[in-house]
Protein backbone atom coordinates (compact mmCIF):
# COMPACT_ATOMS: atom_id res chain seq x y z
CA UNK A 1 0.00 0.00 0.00
CA UNK A 2 0.98 3.42 -0.28
CA UNK A 3 -0.03 6.79 0.54
CA UNK A 4 0.29 9.93 -1.71
CA UNK A 5 0.07 13.39 -0.46
CA UNK A 6 0.59 16.37 -2.07
CA UNK A 7 2.71 18.99 -0.23
CA UNK A 8 -0.18 21.18 0.14
CA UNK A 9 -2.29 18.93 1.71
CA UNK A 10 0.25 17.94 3.36
CA UNK A 11 0.83 21.50 4.80
CA UNK A 12 -2.34 22.09 5.68
CA UNK A 13 -2.26 19.08 7.93
CA UNK A 14 0.87 19.78 9.86
CA UNK A 15 -0.42 23.30 10.43
CA UNK A 16 -3.64 22.11 12.07
CA UNK A 17 -1.50 19.90 14.24
CA UNK A 18 0.61 22.77 15.06
CA UNK A 19 -1.59 24.84 15.68
CA UNK A 20 -3.20 21.76 17.89
CA UNK A 21 0.36 21.57 20.03
CA UNK A 22 0.80 20.61 22.77
CA UNK A 23 -2.65 18.64 21.79
CA UNK A 24 -2.67 15.94 19.49
CA UNK A 25 -4.81 17.25 16.39
CA UNK A 26 -6.43 14.93 13.91
CA UNK A 27 -8.87 15.04 10.79
CA UNK A 28 -9.20 12.77 8.22
CA UNK A 29 -8.22 11.89 4.91
CA UNK A 30 -10.66 12.34 1.46
CA UNK A 31 -9.60 11.11 -1.61
CA UNK A 32 -9.04 8.28 -4.43
CA UNK A 33 -8.41 4.43 -4.27
CA UNK A 34 -6.40 3.33 -7.49
CA UNK A 35 -5.60 -0.86 -6.44
CA UNK A 36 -3.08 -0.51 -3.81
CA UNK A 37 -2.73 2.97 -3.84
CA UNK A 38 -4.33 5.68 -1.95
CA UNK A 39 -4.45 9.26 -3.54
CA UNK A 40 -5.45 12.17 -0.80
CA UNK A 41 -7.30 15.09 -2.36
CA UNK A 42 -8.56 17.06 0.60
CA UNK A 43 -8.88 17.14 3.98
CA UNK A 44 -11.15 17.39 7.20
CA UNK A 45 -9.32 19.00 9.96
CA UNK A 46 -11.55 18.04 13.41
CA UNK A 47 -11.81 19.00 16.65
CA UNK A 48 -10.00 16.87 19.28
CA UNK A 49 -12.99 16.00 21.34
CA UNK A 50 -10.95 14.42 24.35
CA UNK A 51 -11.27 15.89 27.86
CA UNK A 52 -8.74 18.64 28.49
CA UNK A 53 -6.40 16.63 30.83
CA UNK A 54 -6.33 13.77 28.02
CA UNK A 55 -5.91 15.71 24.65
CA UNK A 56 -2.25 15.76 24.94
CA UNK A 57 -1.95 12.16 24.43
CA UNK A 58 -5.03 11.02 23.32
CA UNK A 59 -7.76 12.12 20.27
CA UNK A 60 -11.26 11.50 19.89
CA UNK A 61 -13.81 12.09 17.08
CA UNK A 62 -17.13 12.45 17.71
CA UNK A 63 -19.46 9.72 15.79
CA UNK A 64 -21.81 12.41 13.93
CA UNK A 65 -18.37 13.73 12.80
CA UNK A 66 -17.67 10.59 10.93
CA UNK A 67 -21.50 11.00 9.46
CA UNK A 68 -20.80 13.97 7.96
CA UNK A 69 -16.82 13.25 6.68
CA UNK A 70 -18.37 10.00 4.79
CA UNK A 71 -21.12 12.38 3.17
CA UNK A 72 -18.59 14.74 2.40
CA UNK A 73 -16.45 12.78 0.70
CA UNK A 74 -19.42 11.29 -1.27
CA UNK A 75 -20.48 14.18 -2.33
CA UNK A 76 -16.91 15.08 -4.06
CA UNK A 77 -17.71 11.09 -5.77
CA UNK A 78 -14.27 10.54 -3.44
CA UNK A 79 -13.78 7.87 -0.45
CA UNK A 80 -12.94 8.57 3.17
CA UNK A 81 -9.22 7.01 2.97
CA UNK A 82 -8.36 7.39 6.16
CA UNK A 83 -7.38 9.39 9.30
CA UNK A 84 -4.28 11.53 10.35
CA UNK A 85 -3.32 13.03 13.93
CA UNK A 86 -0.30 13.90 16.01
CA UNK A 87 2.05 12.40 18.48
CA UNK A 88 3.31 15.16 20.46
CA UNK A 89 7.21 15.38 21.54
CA UNK A 90 6.67 11.38 20.45
CA UNK A 91 7.84 9.27 17.77
CA UNK A 92 5.27 8.66 14.88
CA UNK A 93 4.71 5.17 15.17
CA UNK A 94 1.48 3.63 16.20
CA UNK A 95 0.38 3.23 20.07
CA UNK A 96 -1.28 -0.29 21.45
CA UNK A 97 -4.01 2.84 21.56
CA UNK A 98 -4.06 3.51 18.28
CA UNK A 99 -3.80 -0.21 17.10
CA UNK A 100 -7.01 -1.04 19.63
CA UNK A 101 -9.43 1.79 17.97
CA UNK A 102 -7.93 1.49 14.20
CA UNK A 103 -10.19 0.39 11.73
CA UNK A 104 -9.19 -1.41 8.69
CA UNK A 105 -8.34 -0.40 5.04
CA UNK A 106 -7.49 2.79 6.43
CA UNK A 107 -4.16 4.61 6.52
CA UNK A 108 -3.35 6.04 9.61
CA UNK A 109 -1.29 8.89 9.13
CA UNK A 110 0.68 9.92 11.74
CA UNK A 111 2.58 13.32 12.28
CA UNK A 112 6.13 13.70 15.33
CA UNK A 113 5.17 17.50 16.06
CA UNK A 114 7.87 18.38 18.77
CA UNK A 115 8.24 21.54 20.61
CA UNK A 116 6.01 22.63 17.92
CA UNK A 117 7.91 22.24 14.56
CA UNK A 118 6.96 18.96 12.45
CA UNK A 119 9.78 16.42 13.20
CA UNK A 120 8.68 13.43 10.57
CA UNK A 121 5.60 12.01 9.01
CA UNK A 122 4.72 7.46 8.66
CA UNK A 123 1.72 6.00 7.16
CA UNK A 124 -0.06 3.03 8.71
CA UNK A 125 -2.32 0.06 7.49
CA UNK A 126 -3.63 -2.28 10.44
CA UNK A 127 -3.50 -6.15 9.49
CA UNK A 128 -6.12 -8.08 8.55
CA UNK A 129 -6.28 -9.94 11.76
CA UNK A 130 -5.83 -6.84 13.69
CA UNK A 131 -2.62 -7.90 16.03
CA UNK A 132 -0.32 -4.96 14.27
CA UNK A 133 0.61 -2.26 12.16
CA UNK A 134 1.72 -2.31 8.83
CA UNK A 135 3.84 0.62 7.63
CA UNK A 136 3.12 1.66 3.71
CA UNK A 137 4.81 3.93 1.02
CA UNK A 138 4.71 7.66 2.44
CA UNK A 139 4.74 9.85 -0.64
CA UNK A 140 4.80 13.74 -0.16
CA UNK A 141 4.92 15.48 -3.29
CA UNK B 1 -36.71 -6.28 5.59
CA UNK B 2 -33.99 -3.89 7.94
CA UNK B 3 -31.14 -2.83 6.31
CA UNK B 4 -27.64 -1.77 7.67
CA UNK B 5 -25.24 0.92 6.72
CA UNK B 6 -21.84 -0.06 6.44
CA UNK B 7 -18.58 2.52 6.97
CA UNK B 8 -16.29 3.37 4.20
CA UNK B 9 -13.48 1.21 5.71
CA UNK B 10 -15.74 -1.97 6.28
CA UNK B 11 -16.82 -1.92 2.81
CA UNK B 12 -13.44 -4.11 1.93
CA UNK B 13 -15.40 -7.02 4.12
CA UNK B 14 -18.55 -6.39 1.90
CA UNK B 15 -17.39 -6.96 -1.55
CA UNK B 16 -17.83 -3.37 -1.37
CA UNK B 17 -21.50 -2.83 -0.81
CA UNK B 18 -22.64 -0.24 1.03
CA UNK B 19 -26.23 -1.17 2.11
CA UNK B 20 -26.80 -4.66 3.24
CA UNK B 21 -30.34 -6.38 3.79
CA UNK B 22 -29.94 -8.13 6.89
CA UNK B 23 -32.92 -10.55 9.05
CA UNK B 24 -34.10 -10.58 12.63
CA UNK B 25 -35.63 -8.80 15.49
CA UNK B 26 -33.25 -7.52 17.86
CA UNK B 27 -29.96 -5.09 16.70
CA UNK B 28 -27.96 -8.07 17.98
CA UNK B 29 -29.69 -11.00 15.57
CA UNK B 30 -29.37 -8.48 12.42
CA UNK B 31 -25.76 -8.09 13.30
CA UNK B 32 -25.77 -11.96 13.91
CA UNK B 33 -26.78 -12.13 10.31
CA UNK B 34 -24.87 -9.71 8.80
CA UNK B 35 -21.53 -11.50 10.15
CA UNK B 36 -22.91 -14.50 9.05
CA UNK B 37 -23.40 -13.27 5.53
CA UNK B 38 -19.87 -11.44 5.60
CA UNK B 39 -17.36 -13.73 7.82
CA UNK B 40 -14.69 -11.41 8.07
CA UNK B 41 -16.22 -8.67 9.22
CA UNK B 42 -16.96 -9.95 12.96
CA UNK B 43 -13.35 -10.07 14.27
CA UNK B 44 -13.48 -6.36 13.48
CA UNK B 45 -17.07 -5.44 15.13
CA UNK B 46 -16.51 -8.52 18.24
CA UNK B 47 -13.43 -8.52 20.64
CA UNK B 48 -12.23 -11.65 21.72
CA UNK B 49 -15.07 -12.24 24.14
CA UNK B 50 -17.81 -11.68 22.15
CA UNK B 51 -18.69 -7.96 22.73
CA UNK B 52 -18.68 -5.32 20.17
CA UNK B 53 -15.58 -3.45 20.15
CA UNK B 54 -15.45 -0.20 21.93
CA UNK B 55 -15.29 1.95 18.44
CA UNK B 56 -18.56 -0.04 17.02
CA UNK B 57 -21.55 2.27 17.61
CA UNK B 58 -25.09 1.12 16.03
CA UNK B 59 -27.75 3.21 15.13
CA UNK B 60 -31.31 2.56 14.71
CA UNK B 61 -33.24 5.00 12.73
CA UNK B 62 -30.61 7.53 14.13
CA UNK B 63 -30.78 6.85 17.30
CA UNK B 64 -27.61 5.19 19.36
CA UNK B 65 -28.58 1.54 20.46
CA UNK B 66 -26.66 2.37 23.53
CA UNK B 67 -29.61 5.24 24.91
CA UNK B 68 -31.97 2.35 23.99
CA UNK B 69 -31.60 -1.26 24.71
CA UNK B 70 -28.27 -2.10 23.02
CA UNK B 71 -28.15 -5.37 21.54
CA UNK B 72 -31.36 -6.53 22.61
CA UNK B 73 -33.43 -3.13 21.00
CA UNK B 74 -35.97 -4.61 18.62
CA UNK B 75 -35.92 -3.65 14.97
CA UNK B 76 -38.92 -4.03 12.34
CA UNK B 77 -38.85 -4.54 8.34
CA UNK B 78 -38.36 -1.26 8.03
CA UNK B 79 -35.88 -0.35 10.45
CA UNK B 80 -32.42 1.35 8.82
CA UNK B 81 -29.26 0.54 10.92
CA UNK B 82 -26.22 2.14 10.72
CA UNK B 83 -22.86 1.18 11.89
CA UNK B 84 -20.76 4.39 12.85
CA UNK B 85 -17.12 3.68 13.88
CA UNK B 86 -15.77 5.95 16.92
CA UNK B 87 -12.52 7.38 15.70
CA UNK B 88 -9.58 7.62 18.50
CA UNK B 89 -6.22 6.69 19.15
CA UNK B 90 -2.63 8.75 20.57
CA UNK B 91 0.14 7.84 22.83
CA UNK B 92 -2.13 7.00 25.87
CA UNK B 93 -0.02 3.82 26.12
CA UNK B 94 3.31 4.33 26.00
CA UNK B 95 4.01 0.63 24.67
CA UNK B 96 4.81 0.25 20.18
CA UNK B 97 3.06 -2.34 19.00
CA UNK B 98 4.37 -4.48 16.76
CA UNK B 99 5.70 -3.32 13.81
CA UNK B 100 6.14 -4.25 9.88
CA UNK B 101 7.63 -3.22 7.25
CA UNK B 102 5.08 -3.31 4.24
CA UNK B 103 7.12 -5.20 1.31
Amino acid sequence: MALYLPEDIYKQVTGNLIAAYPNEGAGFLIGKVRDEQRDVCMILALHNESETNEARNRYKIKANAYVEAESTAEKHDLDLIGVFHSHPDHPAKPSEYDREFALPWWSYLIVSVYKNKVDHATSWVLSDNRDHFIEELLNIE
Amino acid sequence: MATIRIPTPLRTYTNGETEITIKGNTVGEALHDLTTQHVALKQHLYNEDGKLRAFVNIFVDGDDVRHLNGESTAINADSSLRIVPSVAGGLVYQHIVNMRKSQ
